[in-house]
């Protein structure tokens, strides 16, 4: 998986592997796959490792590092090299085969203020709108913004909606929003700028739980009305 | 062994160092604003680094020592007294019981760490005491600290600890308006050739719109050589972002993850203090270094700290 990768600092206590700038399955998997490689085979300073959509970025503490590796020339060179051997190594098709995570979804204008606009923008009705999002299974490619919050892809193109012009103070936890190509599920109440179209009952972060997140990334979602 | 609020102070939150390995589900670190003087504070207290301790705004807590205890107090100046004596910062002083610690007015910084022997007992949520506002959760209960609250300490025999100092090299030079060193971020090179220029020739002000997960800069607008779109990637303390509006944002202590955001630079950790004791209408100005000047000045800092390390275990014996 060496190819086509740029590698630099992010401040000076960390590193990113960026594969692209697109939101795509291999990109992820790349990402994901370099991000699990540290988790495993953690090096002296090592912090931690997080995916993104594509890329991965590489915590570590400076002074550890260079204790470590005292012949380098810095803690970046270290990391930057130790990165570059693992690409070299590691098989994106070794990464786990995902599960898929069925979410119920309510879909009555109370849980989804934005269902009206995301379907008159489209020209389609509400039920096919809820259709559309509901007939196809999304990836989980990475958690931010939020505890929890998953970054989700992709939304049938005829429904992919940009965010709104002017965020709302108060998104409750659990709502499902549109962000273009994107939906994620508000894993707690926040301030908030996608396209809500509907809220689940279901937890997505519970954060004295074993795994305080329900969605990892590479798993599978799929939306199901709420009965 | 005890401490009691008298009063909770306007933003009192318990820290640590902060929460490692959850960054993956979305789980940011917290910690202490100013990283150095929280640290600092342990040590001075006879702690490890990494214990819990108070960061405390202006106006601040007052605090009853239900016990005698050691206890130091770093980074911004809140004049402390101590049963009305005042008690300078940045070294360790002995509280006897039913002691009141109070704090009469900011004369440096905006925020100040007590640190007091044992640590607090706090219960940690995902390996850490830090405070997580947003989630509410973390720290102690996730929330700012109420008056009439009582926080137990961990192995907090009374001990007379000797006055420790610091090195000159560990006291910073807070100010209203430092001049803050900077290094590229990954997007640098997408600002428009002014912009790159802009950033390091105007002064910035700290906006009101800032709080622990970042602050807003005022300032001449700054803009991108040509419209890009950005995928989220991974942010950290100190990373500072170009807003769709040209202004800027540092994230601080309680940052986000992930940003779409365009990362023109980041400050480097060295100087992370002098951003973290700012305040709204403080002002700031950007000199950009190369990497290996951060790196270097974050080894010396690491090499003063553990220089103090080994000075107060010795005295603690």
């Amino acid at each position: 998986m060496a190819d086509g990768f740029r590698i630099f600092p992010l401040g000076d206590s960390a590193l990113t592997v960026e594969f692209g700038n697109e939101i795509s399955v291999d990109l992820n998997q790349r990402s994901i796959a370099l991000s699990d490689h540290f988790e495993s085979h953690p090096f002296p300073g090592f912090i931690e490792s997080v995916p993104a959509y594509a890329s991965a970025t590489i915590f570590y503490d400076v002074a550890q590092v260079r204790r470590g590796f005292p012949e380098s020339a810095s803690s970046f060179d270290t990391v930057r090299s130790l990165a570059d051997a693992a690409l070299k190594t590691i098989k994106t098709t070794l990464v786990a085969e995902s599960r898929v995570v069925e979410i119920p979804v309510h879909f009555d204008s109370t849980s989804a203020p934005d269902l009206a606009f995301v379907a008159k923008q489209s020209g389609l009705g509400e039920n096919k709108v809820i259709e559309l999002f509901t007939g196809r299974t999304y990836r989980v490619f990475m958690l931010g913004f939020l505890p929890g919050f998953t970054y989700m892809a992709e939304v049938d193109k005829r429904i992919a909606t940009p965010r709104k012009d002017a965020p709302r103070a108060s998104v409750p936890n659990g709502s499902v929003g549109i962000a273009g190509k994107q939906t994620g599920i508000y894993s707690l109440e926040s301030p908030g700028g996608w396209q809500i179209v509907g809220r689940t009952d279901v937890e997505v972060f519970t954060p004295h739980a074993k795994r305080p997140t329900l969605l990892q990334p590479g798993d599978q979602v799929r939306f199901v009305p709420a009965k | 062994m005890s401490l009691t609020l008298l009063r909770a102070g306007i933003l009192t939150t318990v820290q640590d160092l902060g929460r490692s390995g959850w960054r993956r589900c979305g789980i940011n670190p917290n910690g202490p604003m100013d990283p150095v003087a929280a640290r600092v504070a342990n040590l001075l207290a006879g702690n490890d680094e990494n214990n819990a301790l108070l960061e405390m705004h202006f106006p601040a807590a007052e605090i009853r020592f239900d016990s005698a205890v050691t206890f130091a107090i770093c980074g911004g100046d809140f004049s402390a007294e101590l049963d009305r004596e005042p008690v300078g910062n940045w070294r360790s002083f002995l509280a006897t019981k039913g002691s009141t610690l109070h704090f009469t007015g900011k004369m440096t910084g905006e925020r100040s760490y007590l640190a007091v022997r044992g640590g607090l007992d706090i219960p940690l949520w995902l390996g850490s005491a830090s405070t997580n506002l947003n989630a509410r959760v973390g720290g102690l209960d996730g929330r700012k600290l109420q008056a009439g609250e009582r926080i137990g300490l961990r192995n907090a025999e009374a001990q007379h600890s000797p006055v420790r100092a610091v090195s000159p090299y560990l006291l910073p030079h807070y100010s209203r308006f430092p001049t803050v060193r900077i290094v590229p971020g990954p997007e640098y090179e997408y600002l428009s050739k002014s912009s790159r220029k802009a950033l390091t020739s105007q002064n910035f002000t700290i906006s009101p719109r800032s709080n622990r997960m970042g602050f807003q800069l005022d300032g001449e607008p700054l803009s991108l050589g040509e419209p890009r779109e950005l995928i989220s990637s991974a942010v950290t303390f100190g990373t500072i972002q170009l807003l769709p509006d040209g202004q800027l944002i540092v994230l601080m202590a309680d940052q986000q993850t992930a940003g779409g955001y365009p990362r023109i630079a980041h400050v480097i950790s060295y100087d992370l203090p002098l951003v973290g004791q700012l305040g709204a209408g403080d002002k700031v100005a950007f000199h950009m270094v190369e990497y290996t000047d951060a790196e270097r000045l974050m080894l010396h800092l690491e090499e003063e700290l553990s220089l103090l390390r080994v000075a107060c275990r010795f005295q603690s014996r």
